[in-house]
């Protein structure tokens, strides 16, 4: 892999890729370079700012989407993948302007301070609540792993997803995943 | 960060990609999940003229089950391998080692033969694989072939596999009844690749003699490596604590650490690493007390 990282940049003509998917259940066509990567297609070409980008290098986690149901981090997922699948953000989990119960339960429990990584502990929660309704601590805090906070401490976010799954919230993550991304 | 610019292809199938792969020799290359691939182009760590995509190929992401075997198609991921009841039920090893990639992220899309062909010598697969004595079968247009664990890695993120070579499945022994295994990992927080890691599995008879072990070692090497002194002063010892100490303490010998600034000294890993053999090899034994794989 290593070898080939010396050799002389030949130029190569830019490609341009056809992209039809579903965001937030609307679809949409656009073209994109081969290296576009999904958190950065959202954010700058189709304006989906709930995307938020703090390591770009897929540690922290708030460039979490779901694809097809899924959790990934955007910032190291092409966009050309996105092509056929349906993508869910954070935009797309309200609805009309009312949050969504795990919302709620993360106001209520104080789970965000400033708000940065709060979009992507959103759709990983979604995502752990989907596949588990009823989440020990401890498949709450492997779910959330992958997801980094510089503020809360936690606590209060682990509070909140358990919250909102004791609320019968489960079956209610699973039908808006359902509904929003295909599934999982 | 955005990579340097490069060619996309997704091709249909195996022979296609190939075919793409010989055209652009040395300025190609396979892309599976990603989850390593990109982080490296993103960093300009390195570039490749030619991607070839090969997640959209259909048919390599199945596991199942045939004559003795399971079968993992390259493109099933961390995920999917974690939660697989058949790989559960009869490759319990395969779903723990599965479980403590990365996190969920990580796990939704990188693949198993992704992990394996990165051949990082502190990636988790590579452990598991020769621990269960499994083999990746490998095809380019000229047609297919077989690689046992052992020699799949030649070197650091150096595989056996020729330039236009694609990893299209592994394969892996089920050792049935009176069998378990486990993968013993140190990390340094939630998600980070191993400090170390040993990866058990166990056969044993009627009398709890050992009658197959299996020992793969992560980051204690140049590459996941086998343990095999370990492996020899096990095999048809009976299982208890004191033969299980025995075989962790020569495991030492088989281990070759790097230095390294931020995961701990050759001296510090090999200490800890026969420790983890011995934990890996008494949590085995135990559930095989237990009933539990
Ligand atoms: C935050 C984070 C944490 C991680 N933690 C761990 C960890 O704890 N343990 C661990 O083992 N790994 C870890 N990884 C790496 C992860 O497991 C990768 O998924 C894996 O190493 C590569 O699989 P991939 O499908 O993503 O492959 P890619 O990134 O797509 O490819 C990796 C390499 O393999 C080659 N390749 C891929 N598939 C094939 C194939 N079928 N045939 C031939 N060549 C192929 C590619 O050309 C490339 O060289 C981590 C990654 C991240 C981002
Ligand atoms: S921005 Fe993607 S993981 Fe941090
Ligand atoms: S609330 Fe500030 S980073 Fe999580």
């Amino acid at each position: 892999m290593i070898s080939s990282q010396r050799k002389k940049r030949k130029e190569v003509s830019v490609q341009k890729i056809d992209l039809e998917f579903e965001l937030n259940g609307v679809p949409v066509e656009a073209d994109v370079e081969p290296r576009s990567l999904l958190a950065f297609f959202l954010r700058d070409h189709l304006g989906v700012k709930g995307i938020h980008v703090g390591c770009d290098t897929t540690n922290c986690g708030a460039c979490t989407v779901l694809m097809d149901g899924k959790s990934v981090k955007s910032c190291t997922v092409l966009a050309a993948r996105a092509n056929g699948t349906k993508v869910t953000t954070v935009e797309g989990i309200s609805s009309n302007g009312n949050l969504s119960a795990l919302q709620e339960s993360f106001a209520r429990n104080h789970a965000l301070q400033c708000g940065y990584c709060t979009p992507g502990f959103l759709m990983s929660s979604l995502y752990l609540l989907g596949k588990n309704p009823h989440p020990s601590e401890e498949e709450i805090r492997k779910g959330l792993a992958g997801n980094l906070c510089m503020c809360t401490g936690y606590l209060n976010i682990i509070k909140a997803v358990k919250e909102a799954s004791s609320s019968n919230f489960g079956s209610e993550a699973g039908n808006r995943n359902n509904k929003n991304s295909g599934g999982s | 960060m955005y990579p340097a610019q490069f060619q996309y292809y997704t091709p249909k199938n195996i022979g296609e990609a190939s075919e793409l792969l010989r055209k652009h020799s040395g300025e190609s290359k396979v892309l599976a999940g990603g989850m390593s691939l990109i982080p490296v182009l993103k960093l300009r760590l390195t570039r490749f003229e030619h991607i070839v995509d090969i997640s959209g190929i259909k048919g390599l992401a199945d596991i199942s089950e045939e004559k003795g075997h399971i079968r993992i198609g390259a493109l099933a991921t961390h995920g999917e391998v974690e939660a697989s009841g058949l790989i559960r039920k009869k490759a319990f090893l395969m779903s723990e080692t599965a479980s403590h990639i990365g996190d969920e992220q990580v796990r939704n899309m990188g693949t198993i033969g992704g992990g394996l062909c990165h051949a990082d010598p502190s990636g988790d697969w590579g452990s598991a694989l020769i621990a269960m004595r499994g083999t990746v079968q490998v095809s380019s247009s000229d047609g297919s072939r077989e690689i046992r664990a052992d020699d799949f890695f030649v070197d650091s993120f150096t595989p056996a596999l020729g330039e236009d070579e694609i990893l299209s499945s592994v394969t892996i022994p089920v050792y049935g009844e009176r069998s378990s295994g486990t993968y013993a990992k140190l990390e340094r927080r939630a998600g980070d690749f191993a400090v170390l890691g040993a990866a058990v599995q166990l056969k044993v008879d009627e009398q709890d003699v050992c009658k197959y072990v299996g020992i793969g070692l992560t980051s204690l090497g140049m590459t996941n490596i086998r343990s095999e002194s370990a492996e020899k002063a096990l095999i048809g010892k009976e299982l208890t604590p004191e033969s299980i100490a025995d075989a962790a303490e020569s495991s030492r010998d088989d281990m070759d650490p790097l230095d390294d600034a931020i995961r701990g000294s050759a001296e510090y890993k090999k200490e800890v690493g026969s420790e983890y053999v011995k934990r890996a090899l008494l949590e085995a034994m135990n559930r095989l007390r237990g009933g539990t794989k």
